[in-house]
């Protein structure tokens, strides 16, 4: 799995880091006559793999698919003259994100570390050159000036966290308290009401749309998923039953089906009068399908806690929510990290399900691009950007699990 | 596992009153394997009890039932003047009142050494922070650990982590402090530090139940030594008798394996 990954080699293997490159290459491509082969056959492939997709990349394709509908891939049918909106919320989660990042590195040596500063610059430059259209959206110079806005808000909120950290404790729980609020803050700029002209959420699409399923279905599907865990394990047996069939039900079912049951079956059973909205619909079957796998990993982290915990908690006089909640639950789920982000990053995976329900997520964005006779054809345009973009979310998520992998070992 | 109920009966303030009195205990494991075949034993409050005998006797079992961590099906113990039964709930105020050290010592690994000890007080006994950190602070300089009290059981020696989870029994300030083989994990050059603690901690009156097989840990502290075997309890008698003029052949065979 890409959470895991084993140390690097090179701490084990210290004289391989004097060789010069021609001799690397002697002793690792070029040792034997069959190795020498096998490198020059791939060697020749891979060359021409890369050839052919420059060639593709520069002359074939027409990427102009990419800028003239760059709106759509992000917000989808969000009125334009709401766009601000999602200017605000961008700069609240950038705020949000430099002020944790800040926090949590506040004993790193240096907080812009070297792959930090080239990460920046290549965003920098990608924010500078990218080709933007003049459309609805506002001006490409404003836009452009308004991203790199964002990337020093980070930087700047980053800095300002570590160095409040540095001096005030307990900063990590604020921290969390306005990440909840600002996740309502960021429904109200997204759905309107109190004063915004309303938005429905038919209008939500895109990346907005996946990122919103993806992060409610997972902030739902963890205390469910832990709880259906701990009623596997309840000694009443009818919690027990009810938590084993629901697990074992749901994961016995594709997520496309429970999809489909959720479109179709939730509204006959509602009275007449009150129906659900489709992507509250869509949402709560990811999130219901998530839990029950969620369950089964949390439960291999909760068979993984010896006994003598519990019986040490027990004498010391803590009853069983509290043994639950404050000795056994922390060691499960420091346990179960890894498969539970690996959970998560399928789960963003699986929201791409939706478009076949008639929702516009990223894909289903895409595949109504494609479907305008401007853009015909341009498949492989638009699925590469795509799939770049849900790698960079992935890539993200996998990346964060293994800093809070690190932060709890050294805290161990 | 079964529920119990306390009930108090009457009150015990004077000296020389039983602490634990179990009378007939029996139990048999849910494999139907008979563990405890009437097993009777009181202990004083201030006495020191060794409880000895070859493995799978039932030692364990024994002692746990007397927080609870191991249910009976006949019989009847009381601690405290608290009455343990089967029928009835609110166990956790026995288990308040006695405390329990382990062999594999059981402390929570991904807590530090202070909030191992705070944690009951705060969370059972409700004490404000501060103070069940000032009393940890205390117990922590009793064991001899002081300087340890920020690091996780994880960085501490085997010796060093039974403390702690003495210290951390002893923080719920119980009545009683039962102890399983607590030094049969550690390795030779460890088990005195924590037999020492043992030590003054009976001498400062503390009611103890050892399972222990450290004769002279039994010799000096013990005011009895009692010795079960395939369930029931042998002979019950003080140390100088038991291990120079034991009553029984059992013992007798005990002792010549062990010594
Ligand atoms: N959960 C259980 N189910 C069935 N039998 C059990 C269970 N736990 C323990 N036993 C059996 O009960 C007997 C007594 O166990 P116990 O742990 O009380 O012995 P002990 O005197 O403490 O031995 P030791 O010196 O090895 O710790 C043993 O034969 C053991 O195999
Ligand atoms: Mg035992």
């Amino acid at each position: 799995m890409s959470a895991t990954h084993p140390p690097s080699p090179v701490s084990q293997r210290p004289s391989a880091v004097n060789l010069t490159p021609l001799d690397w290459a002697k002793k690792n491509l070029f040792s034997d006559w069959f190795n020498s082969l096998l490198t020059i056959l791939v060697g020749f492939v891979l060359i021409n793999t890369v050839i052919g997709f420059l060639r593709w990349a520069f002359s074939t394709a027409k990427w102009s698919v990419i800028p003239t509908n760059l709106p759509l891939f992000f917000v989808g049918r969000f009125p334009a003259n709401q766009y601000w909106r999602m200017w605000l919320l961008l700069t609240l989660i950038a705020l949000l994100a430099g002020l944790t990042w800040g926090v949590l590195a506040q004993m790193a040596t240096r907080l812009f570390s070297r792959s930090v500063l080239i990460g920046v610059g290549l965003a920098a430059l990608v924010i500078v050159l990218m080709p933007l259209p003049s459309v609805e959206g506002g001006a490409p110079l404003l836009v452009r000036l308004k991203l790199l806005g964002l990337v020093a808000l980070v930087l700047a909120a980053a800095w300002v966290g570590r160095w409040l950290g540095q001096r005030k404790s307990g900063l990590g729980n604020w921290l969390s308290l306005a990440w909840g609020l600002s996740f309502f803050v960021g429904l109200w700029l997204m759905a309107g009401g109190l004063g915004l002209p309303v938005v429905s959420t038919t209008a939500w699409g895109g990346l907005l749309l996946t990122a919103f399923m993806s992060l409610v279905s997972i902030v739902l599907s963890f205390p469910f998923g832990v709880l259906l865990a701990l009623g596997r394990q309840s000694s009443l047996p009818v919690i027990r039953w009810l938590s084993t069939i629901y697990i074992e039900v749901v994961r016995g079912v594709p997520l496309i089906a429970i999809l489909f049951i959720g479109l179709i079956m939730i509204p006959l059973f509602l009275p007449q009068n009150i129906r659900l909205d489709l992507v509250l619909r869509a949402t709560l079957g990811l999130t219901l399908f998530t839990a029950a796998y969620l369950a089964e990993t949390v439960r291999g982290g909760l068979q993984a806690i010896p006994k003598g915990q519990y019986e040490a908690a027990s004498s010391l006089g803590l009853n069983t929510p509290l043994s639950m909640v404050l000795i056994v639950l922390p060691q499960a789920l420091k346990i179960s990290i890894p498969a539970i982000v690996g959970l998560f990053i399928s789960l963003l995976q699986d929201t791409t399900l939706v478009s076949i329900v008639g929702l516009f997520d990223l894909l289903g964005i895409s595949r109504s691009i494609l479907a305008n006779p401007q853009f015909i054809g341009r498949y492989a345009e638009v699925y590469l950007f795509i799939g770049l973009l849900y790698w960079g979310l992935c890539y993200a998520m996998s990346q964060g699990s293994r800093r809070l992998e690190k932060q709890l070992k050294t805290s161990h | 596992m079964t529920q119990f109920q306390t009930e108090t009966i009457g009150d015990n303030t004077a000296d020389n009153q039983p602490m634990i009195i179990a009378e007939n205990v029996e139990k048999w494991y849910d494999n139907g394997f008979h563990v405890l075949k009437g097993v009777s034993l009181t202990v004083s409050k201030g006495e020191v009890v060794v409880v000895m005998g070859p493995s799978g006797s039932g030692k364990s079992t024994f002692i746990r039932t007397f927080n609870a961590l191991e249910s009976y099906q006949k019989g009847s113990i009381l601690v405290d003047g608290m009455k343990l039964s089967h029928d009835l709930k609110n166990i956790e105020s026995i288990r308040r009142e006695v405390g329990m050290v382990f062999q594999q010592f059981n402390l929570f690994p991904h807590l530090t050494v202070l909030q191992n000890i705070t944690l009951s007080p705060i969370w059972v006994r409700r004490w404000p922070k501060a103070k069940a950190q000032e009393v940890a602070m205390q117990l922590l300089e009793r064991v001899g650990i002081l300087e340890q009290a920020h690091k996780f059981p994880g960085q501490l020696s085997g010796g060093q982590q039974q403390r702690v989870a003495i210290a951390r029994s002893l923080a719920m300030q119980p009545k009683v402090m039962l102890f399983d083989e607590p030094t049969s994990a550690l390795d030779p050059e460890m088990v005195r530090e924590v037999l020492d603690v043992m030590r003054s901690l009976a001498d400062s009156g503390m009611t103890m139940v050892c399972v222990t097989h450290e004769v002279g840990f039994a010799r000096e502290v013990a005011d009895r030594v009692v010795l079960m075997d395939s369930g029931y309890l042998v002979e019950e008698n003080t140390p100088q008798e038991f291990f120079s003029n034991p009553r029984e052949d059992r013992t007798q065979k005990f002792l010549s394996q062990i010594l």
